[in-house]
C-alpha cells in the first residue's frame, strides 16, 4: 500500500487546497468588514459633531433674557392731555415709562453717559410691548404692574456667558455686570421662550429678528415646487418609461434630462432671473419664481428616478396585465404604477430636499434681499430657509451666531418632518403589497 | 445529433431522398404515407403529418418571427382545431413559446420583434392593420410559464378582467363570476374564506390556478398556457392537467410543455418544434407511438433534449 502512493503521488485533494487559502479569504473578509464599519463609524462621529456644535451654539437663541420692571404707567406721560380715547393713548410715550423704572432701581447712577448705558440695558421693543398692553387694556393707565420686558440683545449675551470671561469684559460691560448681578439677586432676571424668534420676520436688531418669515416662505416656494415639479415630473417619467417610442428623439430628450441633472444649480438661478423676471416679469424675490426655478432643477432628479422605478417593475406583471386584455394605459395605472410609487416618491423626496436646502439659484432671483415682513403670498417678497442662514452667519452682531444656529435647527427640523411624512407615505403604499 | 450509427444514418438517408423524390411529383401533397419502421431524415425540414385541421380555430401559414435580424422561428404552418388541446413539444429554444405568444400578439410587446405570414382567427387576420389586441387578448387569453398573480388581493386577481372589459354591472354579478371561475380552477375551497388575502401569498400550484382562474374569468375562446406546470409539484400539476381536460369541452386549448407524458395526457394533437421548425405534427396517439420523424422520434425516445 505504501509502495503504491509513492510510486504514484496522490493529487493533493481539493479540500487541502480550500483549508490553505482559507486563512487569505478570511482576512480579506474581516478586512473588508473594518473598512466598512471604519467608515460608518467616521461618519457618525462628524455627524455628531455636527449636531453636537449646531445644537450647543444654537439652543440658546430659543430662550431669552427678561427683566421685570415695577412700570407705573403714568397717566401724565401716556396721555398728557387726558383725552382718554384710545387714539391719544397710542401717542404717548411709552419710552419714559421703563426708563422711569430702571432709573428707580438704580438711583446711584446719576453720571449722563452711564444713564444712557443703563437705559440701554433694556431692549428696544420696550416701549412698543407697553404700549401694545395699554391698547389691549387700557385700565391699566394709573397703576403700576410689575412687566417682565426682554433685555437689549447684548446684555443677554452678557447674560448667557456668551461674551467670555468678566476680567474681558470692556468698561460698559463690566458696568451691565454689575447691574444684571444685582438685579439676579432681586429675582428680576428670567429666561424665557424667545416667542419672537418664531413669530418675527427679519430684522436688524438680533432681538427682534426671527426665523417665520424664511419658514413661510420655504413653505411657499416648496408649494409651488412640490406642485408643479410632482405631476410633470411624474407624467413625464411614465410617458418616457412606457408610451413613448423609442427613436432618436426620445433617445435626444433622455440624454438631455441625464446631463440636466447635473447641471450647477445657480445655472438655472442665471435662467430664472432671464426668462421668469425678465422676460415673463413675475415679481422678483417671490416665492412664486423661486418654486419655478426649484422646479426646474427638481424635474430632470423626478424624472430619472421615476423612470427607472418604473423600469425595475417585473415584466411579469405587464405579461400578466397585457395577457388578460389590458390596454397599455390600465396596465400602467392599475399595476405598474402602484409598484412603482415607492421608489418614485422616494426620487421626489430627494429632488425636494435638496430643492429645500438649496440657496444659490434663488440668490440670484433676489430672495437674497433683506425682507422684515412676513410672506403672505406667492407673490410677495420672501426669502427661505437657507438664504436666512446665510444672511445672519454674515451680520457682525453676536446675538446672530446663535440665530444661524437656531435657524439650521429650524432648517433640519423642516427636513426631518418632510422625509418622515415621506417614509410614512412610502410605507403606506407599499403595504398595499 | 453526433452520436447516431453510420447504419442508422445510410437508411435514413435513403429513405429522406426517396421522401424528398416524392414531394417533387406532389408538391400539394400535405400527408405522407410511410412505412412505420422508416424513418424521416433528421436533415429534413418541412413539415410530417396533417396540420391543417377539419374544424380550425386558427389557421398558421407561413408563419416566422424574427427577434431583430436573428429568426426564431420559421415557416410554420398549422391550424387549431376546436375544442381540441394541442401540445407543442420541443427542447429548449425550438421556438414553441415563441409561436405560442404570437397567436395572442403578446410579441409586441417586445421591441425588435418581427411577425411575418399570416395567422387568422375564425377566418380573421390576427396581425391585420385594423386589429385591436385587446379584444383580441380578451379573446385568447394566455396562462404563462412562472406564476405571474398580481400584486393584489385573490378576489382582485379574478376579478380585474371582466372589471375592465365590464363583462359584468353588479357586485354580486362580479362575486358570481369570481367564485364561478375559482371553483372551475379548483382554487375555491382553499381561497374562499381569505379572498382578501394577497394572490401572491399562495403556494406556487394555488398561484398557477388563480392565473387560469384570473384567464377564464374573461371568458375567453382560446388559452395558451405556456409551461404551466413547470414550476409545480406533481400533485398541483394533476390538478391542473385535469382542470385542463375540463376547460377542453368550452375552450380551445394550446399547451407548451417540456413534459411528454403531460402532453400524452392532455392533448388531442401534438406538434414537435425543433430549432425554430414545426418538424411533425398529428394526433397524439400517433406522435407517441408511431413518430414519422426520425428526430421527433429521438425527442420522444429521450436521445436528446
Amino acid at each position: 500500500m505504501s509502495n503504491f502512493s509513492t510510486q504514484k503521488p496522490a493529487a493533493p485533494r481539493s479540500h487541502d487546497i480550500v483549508m490553505a487559502g482559507l486563512g487569505k479569504r478570511r482576512n480579506a473578509e474581516l478586512r473588508f468588514r473594518a473598512y466598512g464599519l471604519g467608515a460608518i463609524v467616521i461618519a457618525l462621529v462628524f455627524l455628531v459633531l455636527l449636531f453636537t456644535s449646531i445644537v450647543s451654539k444654537g439652543y440658546s437663541a430659543f430662550l431669552y433674557t427678561n427683566v421685570a420692571l415695577d412700570i407705573h404707567f403714568d397717566a401724565q406721560a401716556i396721555d398728557p392731555e387726558g383725552l382718554g380715547t384710545p387714539d391719544a393713548q397710542a401717542n404717548g410715550d411709552y419710552d419714559i415709562l421703563w426708563k422711569t423704572a430702571i432709573y428707580g432701581l438704580f438711583p446711584e447712577v446719576t453720571e449722563r453717559q452711564k444713564k444712557r448705558a443703563l437705559a440701554g440695558f433694556i431692549g428696544s421693543s420696550a416701549g412698543q410691548r407697553l404700549r401694545a398692553m395699554v391698547k389691549s387694556d387700557p385700565k391699566l393707565v394709573g397703576t403700576t404692574q410689575r412687566v417682565w420686558l426682554p433685555v437689549d440683545d447684548a446684555i443677554d449675551m452678557l447674560a448667557k456667558g456668551n461674551l467670555g470671561d468678566a476680567a474681558e469684559l470692556s468698561d460698559r460691560n463690566k458696568d451691565s455686570l454689575v447691574w444684571l448681578t444685582t438685579l439676579q439677586e432681586q429675582n428680576r432676571i428670567r429666561k424665557a421662550i424667545n416667542r419672537e424668534f418664531f413669530t418675527n420676520g427679519d430684522s436688524r436688531e438680533p432681538e427682534a429678528a426671527g426665523i417665520w418669515g424664511a419658514v413661510s416662505g420655504s413653505a411657499f416656494t416648496l408649494l409651488v415646487t412640490i406642485g408643479l415639479s410632482l405631476p410633470v415630473g411624474i407624467a413625464a417619467a411614465i410617458y418616457l418609461e412606457e408610451f413613448s417610442p423609442r427613436n432618436k428623439w426620445t433617445d435626444f430628450i433622455e440624454v438631455n434630462i441625464n446631463n440636466l441633472a447635473a447641471v450647477p444649480s445657480i445655472v438655472y438661478g442665471l435662467l430664472g432671473l432671464a426668462v421668469f423676471i425678465n422676460t415673463f416679469g413675475l415679481p422678483r424675490s417671490s416665492p412664486l419664481v423661486g418654486g419655478l426655478v426649484l422646479t426646474l432643477m427638481t424635474l430632470p432628479v423626478i424624472i430619472i428616478a421615476g423612470r427607472s422605478a418604473l423600469k425595475s417593475v417585473p415584466p411579469s406583471v405587464r405579461e400578466a396585465a397585457l395577457g388578460i386584455g389590458a390596454s397599455p394605459v390600465q396596465m400602467v395605472f392599475d399595476h405598474v404604477l402602484p409598484l412603482a410609487m415607492p421608489g418614485m416618491l422616494t426620487g421626489a423626496i430627494i429632488g425636494t430636499a435638496r430643492a429645500l436646502g438649496e440657496s444659490a439659484p434663488l440668490l440670484m432671483i433676489g430672495m437674497v434681499a433683506f425682507i422684515v415682513d412676513v410672506p403672505t403670498s406667492l407673490t410677495s417678497p420672501a426669502t427661505v430657509l437657507p438664504v436666512q442662514i446665510y444672511l445672519w452667519a454674515d451680520s457682525p452682531e453676536r446675538a446672530f451666531v446663535e440665530r444661524t444656529s437656531a435657524a439650521i435647527m429650524v432648517l433640519l427640523v423642516f427636513l426631518i418632518v418632510m422625509n418622515g411624512c415621506a417614509v410614512y407615505l412610502r410605507k403606506r403604499y407599499e403595504r398595499r403589497w | 445529433m453526433t452520436t447516431y450509427t453510420p447504419t442508422l444514418n445510410s437508411m435514413s438517408n435513403a429513405n429522406g431522398e426517396q421522401y424528398l423524390a416524392a414531394q417533387d411529383k406532389a408538391p400539394e401533397m400535405k400527408t405522407r404515407e410511410t412505412a412505420s419502421k422508416a424513418k424521416i431524415d433528421r436533415e429534413h425540414r418541412i413539415t410530417i403529418g396533417e396540420y391543417t385541421s377539419a374544424n380550425a380555430r386558427i389557421r398558421c401559414r407561413n408563419v416566422g418571427v424574427f427577434y431583430g435580424e436573428k429568426q426564431a422561428v420559421q415557416d410554420i404552418n398549422l391550424d387549431i382545431g376546436k375544442h381540441q388541446v394541442i401540445a407543442l413539444i420541443g427542447p429548449s429554444g425550438c421556438g414553441k413559446s415563441t409561436f405560442l405568444r404570437c397567436l395572442n400578439r403578446m410579441n409586441d410587446t417586445i421591441p425588435d420583434c418581427r411577425v411575418t405570414g399570416e395567422i387568422t382567427m375564425d377566418g380573421k387576420p390576427i396581425y391585420g392593420e385594423d386589429v385591436d389586441v385587446v379584444p383580441l387578448r380578451a379573446q385568447v387569453g394566455m396562462v404563462f410559464q412562472k406564476p405571474n398573480p398580481f400584486p393584489k388581493s385573490i378576489f382582485d386577481n379574478v376579478a380585474y378582467g371582466p372589471r375592465i372589459h365590464g363583462l359584468v354591472t353588479t357586485k354580486s354579478d362580479l362575486d358570481d363570476v369570481v367564485e364561478n371561475s375559482l371553483r372551475r380552477a379548483g382554487l375555491w375551497d382553499e381561497v374562499k374564506d381569505r379572498l382578501g388575502q394577497p394572490g401572491t401569498g399562495l403556494s406556487g400550484g394555488q398561484q398557477q390556478r388563480l392565473c387560469i382562474a384570473r384567464t377564464i374569468a374573461v371568458n375567453p375562446e382560446v388559452i395558451l398556457m405556456d409551461e404551466p406546470c413547470s414550476a409545480l409539484d406533481p400533485i398541483a400539476t394533476a390538478k391542473i392537467e385535469q382542470l385542463i381536460d375540463e376547460l377542453r369541452t368550452l375552450y380551445t386549448i394550446v399547451i407548451v410543455t417540456h413534459s411528454m407524458q403531460q402532453a400524452a395526457r392532455v392533448s388531442q394533437r401534438t406538434a414537435y418544434f425543433h430549432m425554430g421548425h414545426l418538424i411533425e405534427v398529428g394526433e397524439t396517439a400517433q406522435v407517441f407511438t408511431n413518430p414519422q420523424h426520425q428526430l421527433t422520434e429521438d425527442y420522444i425516445t429521450g436521445r436528446f433534449g
